[in-house]
């Protein structure tokens, strides 16, 4: 961890030079996501305004609808800071679930986390609104109580309650929870198996990993395709799940085989020794140890199913079929521009969780990622 | 395993040499005018009973394969040569196969360059600047691909703030989405915002790992920055630099959200498009699997030629170790 030192003496133009350029690409990385949430909240006569601040402020949104008052947005960063107090204070919040080294367990992060999302929650939707009018009641003529930005959630409300995106979502989940289920138990238990064998069948397992991952998926529905129609498979989400898995199941024994090889063989035949069988000493003594294997290729599985859009648009449709293919259908026909906000409220819905999953699994994303560089 | 990964591929095989037809019988037909009746034969589609036509399926030979590459066609405009290329963007499969090539090999060295350049500039952040900065660098890599180019669509099109933006700037006007290769500019501009955060997390990475001592080193015999990045750091990261090359060649010849996200396939298609728009359904409710099933096998031995170079690298490390 010495590399970088050297590079930390650089001369001053460098050094402002490559300030410049990080900064430039994380303007450049964030400001479409972000462009997108500031306009899912805004009639579309903002929403699409040539001018970027009437895009931000929303006049017609605050004149016709209102929005936030400086009361409310207030509250929302102090809720923003509580938050982020309440998580940089978990260690001390949730001792009793920490080892000797202060580092919390399996369940006391689980329940940090719960912690963390509990207050924002409950500080954003619950208690911003509510004493947010409260105030703007006490104080019905002060500065304080008018709206400052306009917005609006009637998109949100049209997408979800009024369009029914709540299916597609029933749908994504299943789809996506299938195919991390099935993926991983077969991927630990052959990951497992091949772990404690020869180099040479790991080898083959990685030549056949990268030949699917390079494979495009639509070779692979042009197989399954006609056998589904035939058995009546076509339209169910059971399909899509099957075609996924088989994409990604060479990747996830790869991966979790090379997990599993580097738990010492000695710590099962220990476990066999006192009497464990073959079973009991992998679900007792190796899995415990295997959780941070197990949740990079979770997550890797849950993104290829999640971010999907060909195979599901090929196997399923209509009622059935998952959130991204169903945006698209507000493209199919003449739309106007409140279709076109809807579609864009839906595609905030759907990169609300991958948000999320970034801000709790980084370092998870990052290990997995660069593993496979190293490894591979 | 087998079962499900190497069945498929077979039938693709098999099914690129057949094709689907309606099943058709001879009947006669009475039509009668106040003139008298006449019989005339006719030929129509059987119908089973749910009213669909009944197809059936017949071995095709090459046809599948001929009617894609068009081989009249690509002569005919081999012959004159100043309008070749033109003529050949007619052909889809042609259309296809230049698209993907070119998206592959244009953002390649973007997506190195870049990724290399925000590694170096991000190793030289503070240690509190670090975690936030690769956790918004890690966001265009995480959002659904279709999604993102979506995002980016939403930037530019009608007066979208982007091309607003420019307009004010070149003073004309501007429509993104009127011609081909504008279409094309941002789905290449889409596949560089992509995929820099994973090249930059590969070499970020890479980057910790190179020994000081030889950066010292180099100093003390006098090499500037220039040289010690051209001759330590560049050939320390160079296994990782062919790596990301790798996957990013197998990742974007697989081209295919970006199409859907822009709605280019008007303009642009990519092979992999190519293969999913005969697998959906036409209007009468038929697909071609059959011409399919071919292009997904000339995909196919695209990517054998891409992969080759990489399974000799792993083979060839597999013989060391």
């Amino acid at each position: 961890m010495n590399g970088p030192s050297n590079l930390h003496r650089l001369p001053g133009i460098w050094r402002a030079s490559s300030n410049v350029l990080v900064a430039a690409w994380l303007l450049i990385a964030i400001f479409p996501i972000a462009w997108l949430v500031v306009m899912s909240v805004k009639l579309p006569i903002d929403a699409f305004a040539p001018n970027i601040f009437d895009v931000l402020g929303g006049p017609e949104t605050k004149a016709q609808i209102g929005g936030l008052s400086t009361y409310d947005l207030s509250l929302l960063i102090l809720t923003v800071i509580l938050t982020a107090g309440v998580h940089s204070a978990r260690r001390f919040l949730f001792r009793p679930f920490a080892d000797t080294t202060g580092e919390l367990k399996v369940g006391g992060v689980i329940l940090s986390y719960l912690t963390t999302a509990l207050t924002l929650g409950v500080g954003a939707l619950l208690v911003t609104p509510w004493v947010g009018t409260a105030l703007e009641r006490l104080t019905p003529d002060g500065p304080l109580s008018q709206p400052l930005l306009g917005a609006t959630l009637q998109h949100f409300r049209a997408v979800w309650i009024d369009n029914a995106f709540y299916v597609h979502l029933q749908n994504s989940l299943l789809i996506t929870g299938g195919v991390v289920a099935i993926s991983l138990t077969i991927g630990a238990l052959a990951g497992y198996g091949l772990a404690r064998k020869s180099s040479q069948i790991a080898f083959w397992i990685l030549i056949i990993a990268l030949v699917f991952r390079a494979l495009p998926h639509s070779t692979l529905v042009t197989g399954y395709l006609p056998p589904f129609i035939e058995l009546g498979l076509y339209g169910q989400q059971f399909a899509v799940i099957i075609v996924l898995v088989a994409i990604n199941q060479p990747f996830t024994i790869w991966m979790l085989r090379s997990f599993f090889t580097n738990v010492p063989s000695s710590l099962d035949e220990a476990a066999m020794v006192d009497g464990a069988t073959r079973l009991q000493a992998f679900w007792h003594v190796i899995m415990p140890v295997m959780w941070p294997g197990v949740i990079t290729t979770g997550l890797f599985s849950f993104m290829l199913a999640y971010n999907d859009y060909l195979v599901a648009a090929l196997l399923l449709d209509g009622q059935s079929q998952t959130m991204v293919p169903a945006i698209m259908q507000y493209f199919n026909r003449e739309t106007t521009l409140t279709d076109q906000l809807e579609a864009i409220a839906a595609a905030v819905s759907i990169t609300g969780p991958l948000f999320i999953l970034v801000l709790v699994f980084q370092k998870q994303i990052v290990s997995g990622l660069t593993q496979g560089a190293v490894k591979g | 395993m087998v079962l499900f990964i190497a069945g498929p591929l077979v039938g693709v095989a098999v099914q690129s040499f057949q094709q689907q037809r309606a099943s058709f019988e001879t009947v006669e037909r009475e039509s009668c005018t106040p003139f008298g009746c006449t019989t005339e034969e006719a030929t129509v589609p059987i119908t089973g009973d749910d009213g669909r036509i009944i197809t059936r399926t017949v071995w095709v030979g090459w046809d599948n394969y001929a009617a894609l590459l068009n081989g009249p066609a690509v002569r005919s405009a081999l012959a004159n040569p100043g309008d070749a290329l033109r003529q050949l963007a007619q052909i889809p499969f042609w259309d296809a196969l230049r698209f993907t090539v070119t998206f592959a090999l244009v953002t390649l060295p973007l997506v190195i360059v870049l990724g290399l350049l925000l590694a170096l500039a991000v190793n030289t952040l503070t240690e509190q600047l670090k975690g936030p900065t690769i956790f918004v660098t890690l966001l265009p890599f995480i959002i659904t691909p279709v999604i993102g180019a979506l995002a980016i669509r939403w930037l530019f099109i009608g007066d979208g703030i982007l091309t607003a933006g420019l307009e004010r700037l070149l003073q004309q006007e501007i429509a993104m989405f009127a011609q081909g290769w504008t279409i094309e500019l941002m789905m290449l501009g889409y596949r560089v915002w992509h995929v820099v955060p994973f090249a930059f997390v590969i070499f970020y990475a890479g980057l910790q790992t190179v020994a000081s001592e030889r950066l010292e080193a180099a100093g003390i015999d006098g090499a500037t920055r220039w040289q010690k990045l051209r001759h330590v750091i560049v050939p320390h990261l160079m296994p990782l630099i062919v790596f990301v090359s790798l996957i990013h060649l197998m990742d974007s010849y697989r081209v295919f959200d970006e199409i859907v996200g822009f709605s280019a396939s008007g303009y642009r298609i990519s092979l992999q498009w190519l293969t999913y728009d005969f697998l959906i359904p036409d209007e009468s409710g038929n697909r071609s699997i059959g011409r399919a099933s071919a292009s997904a096998v000339l995909t196919m031995i695209g990517i054998v030629v891409i992969l080759i170079p990489l399974l000799r690298n792993t083979w060839k490390e597999q013989r060391q170790a």
